[in-house]
């Protein structure tokens, strides 16, 4: 296995304090390696977001981080935990180490600049030694390999279309060349065609540069097929974990099986699918036990009383995978 | 109680007709263009056919900006079309306002996509779908009938027991059953045909099967013809008898659900088809090389391109592409099944074959 590039440990995040806090998210354990990409599937609510944004320290008030660690690995020097910086050390780490691509990324440019002093403006304010010609050069160069001519560099965004503001979102967010890159729902305004070409176009440059992804996304199909590792979450926590061809072919928590379930085939003989009864848990008034048992069509004795813990199943490729369910108990729980 | 009878008609019978449809949305004139005679228009949807049957899904596929939305809230009539012709039963309809569009909305009632936006947040579920029975007579004439009508109502979408969901408020439910609320008061219509814009594509992955099942079910027992408006092929495929793809404001390909996402016949339906996701392609290997497939961006429909609206992105495209538009031409493999695509035109491919005499006839 490669080096860990960011390793999530125990991550809790609330909504809230005291008595009303929403547990957003629940002792998560992620292991982000060097040069992959890790596929982050849930339903809206799931704590998908929350996840990202808490790991980069990005939450907003009343969002609180009430325990974990989020060690980063340095391409040199030592790991260190991204929850202990300061706002100095923060500062600098944020797009240096780690960029975002936001959801709805589209609307995340600033109408009344052009395209090339958004670009501009992060080398301004990370590498200040920087001329300006040299700035504009690297701009520039990080339009041409996103795709877009560099001399759209003086458009304004409402000049492009969407998937080029798409695109012009991923070249920022690749400018200080990130170790890491965080990609929440980043396709999901946009048209298959150019969902597609965008996507395409990420593992090219993943390729080149060697960055990690962590792709945030509530469609499953889509992970499958573009992500190496895929990490399911319900409820707020890590359910299942695995290759994405295990999980594709062999999920074993139900609800991976039933999220699988959930879409449609393009090929292959027309089965009837029956999606997953009921609806995602509210997070005030979570169920007991394991959070999926009340939707659960395989629920028995011990799912309502207690929580499953993460862990390796006993199954053949039970190393290279985790899961938290009764049906798959383990001897080695992880975190 | 006045309960929709199981089935009205005998199936197959067209409930609503499109023919040659169009919408043109003028363009707001500059002050230069004063004294122009020049009239810009999105040509947001041109020349559209198409036919609702009872007891039938129709899909109509498409990216966004693709007039699909546009087609719904024109066979609604909730905007008024440019040109063309809407046939409820055969009989010409043009309705604007008053009596004569109420009459219209009992018999063609619309979903729209966002169940968050299309439910008044300060009111219940119970003044929602009160305001449909009344509205369109519906309510019977006691309170006891009115009751009666509201829980029908809530079972036949599966909110069941009514009771715990008639006094809440919309942002008290999730999604799905938003959703379902919406689709209840859409039934408290008593419509015959309903056209759903996306439905499903706000909600959640996991219970969106839930709504399309449903909605195949009322299909089925209220004997319903459902145009069903959507981006995701593979959806149409599993839910719609027959599908539509519309590209740039105009059909480029029509026939049985099946037969469209298995033999796809135009080259942009087969871009569509290859683009969407596959988990069957497995892990990261994407094929850079086969990109040139048709990439780009729809066209600007202020000034769409001459001929086939494809043409400019289309891989196979033919010098007579770019001038003349393409006409239905029926292919062979399936009944039913067309293309708006030359392609399909044994005289215009040999006359294009390299080496031909002929070269680019006219």
């Amino acid at each position: 296995m490669t080096q860990p590039v960011l390793e999530i440990r125990n991550l809790n995040v609330e909504y809230g304090l005291g008595e009303q806090a929403v547990r957003a998210v629940r002792d998560v354990n992620l292991t982000l390696h060097r040069g992959e990409v890790l596929g982050l599937a849930g339903e809206s609510g799931s704590g998908k977001s929350t996840l990202a944004y808490g790991l980069t320290r990005l939450l907003a008030p009343p969002g609180v981080i009430t325990g974990g660690q989020v060690v980063y690995h340095p391409e040199k020097g030592d790991p260190y935990d991204v929850l202990g910086l300061s706002d100095r050390e923060l500062r600098s780490f944020r797009w240096a180490e780690t960029a975002i691509v936001f959801q709805g990324a589209m609307n995340s440019l600033n109408p009344v600049h052009k395209i090339s002093t958004q670009l501009t403006d992060v080398l301004r304010a990370h590498e200040p030694t920087m001329s300006e010609h040299s700035r504009n050069a690297r701009a520039r160069e990080m339009l041409k390999l996103v795709g877009i001519s560099p001399d759209r560099m003086d458009a304004y965004p409402h000049q492009l279309s969407g998937g080029m503001r798409q695109r012009v979102m991923i070249g920022m967010a690749l400018i200080l060349q990130p170790q890491v890159v965080i990609m929440d729902e980043p396709t999901t305004a946009l048209d298959v065609v150019m969902q597609r070409q965008i996507l395409g176009q990420l593992i090219e440059l993943r390729e080149r540069l060697g960055f990690s992804v962590i792709f945030i996304t509530h469609d499953l199909s889509l992970l499958v097929e573009f992500s190496n590792r895929i990490a399911i979450m319900y409820g707020g926590r890590i359910v299942e974990e695995a290759p994405a061809g295990s999980i594709y072919r062999d999920a074993l928590h139900p609800y991976s099986k039933g999220l699988l379930g959930s879409f449609p085939a393009l090929r292959g003989p027309r089965r009837e699918l029956t999606g997953i009864p009921g609806s995602p848990p509210d997070l005030k008034g979570m169920p007991t036990g394991c959070s999926f048992h009340p939707r659960c069509p395989k629920a028995f004795d011990p799912c309502a009383g207690n929580i499953p813990v993460l862990g390796r199943p006993g199954t053949p490729d039970g190393s290279a995978r985790t899961v938290a369910c009764w049906l798959h108990p383990t001897e080695q729980p992880v975190g | 109680m006045t309960s929709i009878p199981e089935a009205k008609a005998p199936a197959d019978e067209v409930v609503l007709e499109a023919i040659g449809l169009t919408k043109h949305f003028p363009v707001r004139r500059r002050l230069r263009d004063l004294f122009s005679s020049r009239h810009d228009a999105v040509h947001a949807v041109d020349d559209v056919s198409l036919m609702l049957r009872r007891g039938q899904v129709v899909a109509l596929v498409g990216e966004s900006g693709s007039g699909k939305s546009t087609v719904a809230r024109l066979l609604a009539q909730l905007y008024p079309r440019t040109d063309g012709d809407i046939r409820l039963h055969g009989v010409s309809t043009k309705v604007t306002s008053g009596a004569a569009f109420r009459r219209y909305c009992s018999r063609v009632q619309m979903i729209f996509q966002d169940p968050f936006a299309s439910l008044n947040p300060v009111h219940t579920i119970r003044y929602h779908l009160t305001r449909a029975l009344k509205i369109h007579d519906n309510a019977g004439k006691t309170a006891a009938d009115l009751e009666q009508a509201l829980h029908a109502l809530l079972e036949r979408v599966s909110l069941t027991p009514p009771e715990r969901y008639l006094d809440k408020f919309p942002h008290e439910l999730s999604g799905g059953q938003r959703q379902r609320v919406a689709i209840a008061r859409a039934l408290g219509a008593e419509p015959e045909a309903l056209l759903a814009d996306e439905p499903v594509s706000m909600l959640d992955v996991s219970i969106r099967l839930g709504v399309l099942n449903l909605l195949r079910d009322l299909k089925n027992r209220l004997n319903l013809a459902i145009l069903y408006i959507t981006h995701d092929i593979a959806s149409a495929r599993y839910f719609a008898d027959e599908t539509m793809v519309m590209y740039a404001g105009r059909m480029v390909e029509g026939g049985d659900s099946e037969t469209v996402t298995q033999s796809p016949a135009h080259p942009y339906t087969r871009l569509l088809i290859d683009s969407a996701p596959d988990p069957d392609r497995l892990t990261g290997d994407v094929d850079v090389a086969e990109e040139d497939r048709g990439n780009g961006e729809p066209p600007s429909l202020i000034h769409p391109p001459s001929g086939c609206r494809f043409h400019p992105r289309c891989p196979m495209a033919m010098p007579r592409c770019t001038t003349d538009l393409p006409v239905r031409l029926t292919i062979g493999d399936a009944p039913g099944h067309w293309a708006a695509c030359w392609l399909y035109d044994e005289a215009t491919v040999a006359a294009e074959r390299p080496g031909s005499a002929a070269g680019v006839a006219s």
